[in-house]
């Protein structure tokens, strides 16, 4: 049997933010840009491939009563790793970021992961929903952010093409629960179709 | 198939758990404090070059209380000082470094951190018109306030409080100048 199927569930069926509607916190909040929509995917994909891969290899190990407090240091402990990375070889980016880089320790989609998937699957079918998931957000994320910089920036990956201003709005907060929830109704009613 | 929950089991397994992951952090931190401090030295050092003209020289770093405020400062030779000033702004604490120069007058203005609304108050970091006012602003000739107040500055549109936040920074920035230079530590 292929495991291609791994990756392309975490990418439509289970697709994080339009399917299971979790980790909505980066989502809402980092969405300003493409840019910033795409980076923080490809963060987030970081930790939840190392934490898929390490929690599928421990978790015959851990004693079911703390399996929580296991996964939740090791998945703070690759976040702590990704920080100090990105604040030494890519400061811009970790300043654009910022907070929400330590937030992916209690993004949902990481423990939801490791508590649903990796610790009844093996080390390469969970690397690969790790990816496959992880690919999902990003580019849930990375749609999002295009949307709202067309509309609030008038530009697309910092490229202007629209001279002014645009929608202010939505750059801001209310733009991104509109642009979330048609983007939500489109993907699902695409699913529904199939 | 896990391993049975006794108390014996989990307390080895969380220490277990915990001393890798201490490890790991521990060398990752070890692998990453000079690249992360030299990042962070070369913002300084590109904020100090992009608001002071071309000098020789390494910054000197020191720092002086005005009005129950520590400002941060780095002096080059010839009288030049880089400022670290910081107001509240709409969304909170707005920080510039402005750099003066030997006459008192500003040279330009940077902005070091800020939390302004995406789209307007935030144009104080690309605003052109606005940024280039304070490039070569005399505060002995020119009023560092904005024009709504009766001053001589253009305040970004819709963005009447972040200027102000703004001007008013790099006035403080110059009390702080004269603070340090009439003080008699840079009367050579």
């Amino acid at each position: 049997m292929s495991k291609w199927h791994f990756v392309t569930d975490g990418f439509v069926k289970n697709n994080p933010t339009f399917v299971l509607v979790l980790g909505m916190c980066p989502t809402l909040a980092t969405t300003t840009s493409a840019m910033n929509g795409l980076e923080m995917g490809l963060a987030t994909m970081f930790v939840l491939i190392l934490s898929n891969i390490v929690i599928s290899l421990i978790a015959p190990m851990v004693p079911d009563k703390v399996r929580i407090p296991v996964y939740i240091t090791v998945i703070a402990t690759f976040v702590t790793v990704l920080q100090l990375l990105m604040q030494a070889f890519t400061p811009s980016v970790y300043e654009t970021l910022g907070l929400f880089i330590p937030l992916i320790v209690v993004n949902c989609i990481v423990l939801g992961r490791a508590e649903g998937f990796a610790n009844k699957h093996g080390v390469g079918e969970s690397a690969l929903d790790g990816l496959g998931v992880g690919l999902g957000f990003t580019a849930s994320l990375t749609v999002i952010g295009i949307v709202r910089e067309i509309l609030g920036s008038g530009s697309l990956f910092g490229w202007k093409f629209i001279a002014g201003d645009g929608i202010l709005a939505f750059v801001m907060a209310p733009g991104a629960f509109l642009v979330l929830g048609f983007l939500m109704v489109l993907f699902n009613k695409y699913l529904a179709k199939k | 198939m896990a391993a049975e929950s006794t108390l014996k089991n989990m307390a080895l397994c969380l220490t277990a758990v915990c001393l890798i992951c201490s490890a790991v952090v521990g060398v990752a931190y070890a692998v990453t404090k000079e690249p992360i401090d030299a990042a962070a030295q070369a913002k300084t050092t590109a904020s100090i070059a992009a608001v002071l003209p071309e000098f020789s020289g390494v910054p000197e770093q020191g720092s002086v209380g005005m009005d129950g405020v520590e400002y941060k400062y780095y002096k080059v030779d010839d009288g030049l000082y880089a400022i670290i000033s910081s107001t509240s702004g709409f969304g909170g604490a707005l920080t510039l470094m402005v750099g003066i120069d030997d006459k008192g007058v500003v040279h330009n203005t940077t902005v070091l951190s800020h939390s302004e609304t995406p789209g307007l108050g935030a144009k104080c970091t690309t605003d052109e018109h606005f940024i280039s006012q304070f490039r070569g602003f005399d505060p002995a000739v020119k009023s560092l306030t904005v024009k709504k107040d009766g001053g001589d500055l253009d305040a970004i549109t819709a963005s009447t409080i972040t200027s102000r936040a703004y001007a008013l920074a790099v006035s403080n920035a110059v009390a702080v100048y004269h603070k340090l230079t009439d003080g008699g530590q840079g009367n050579e």
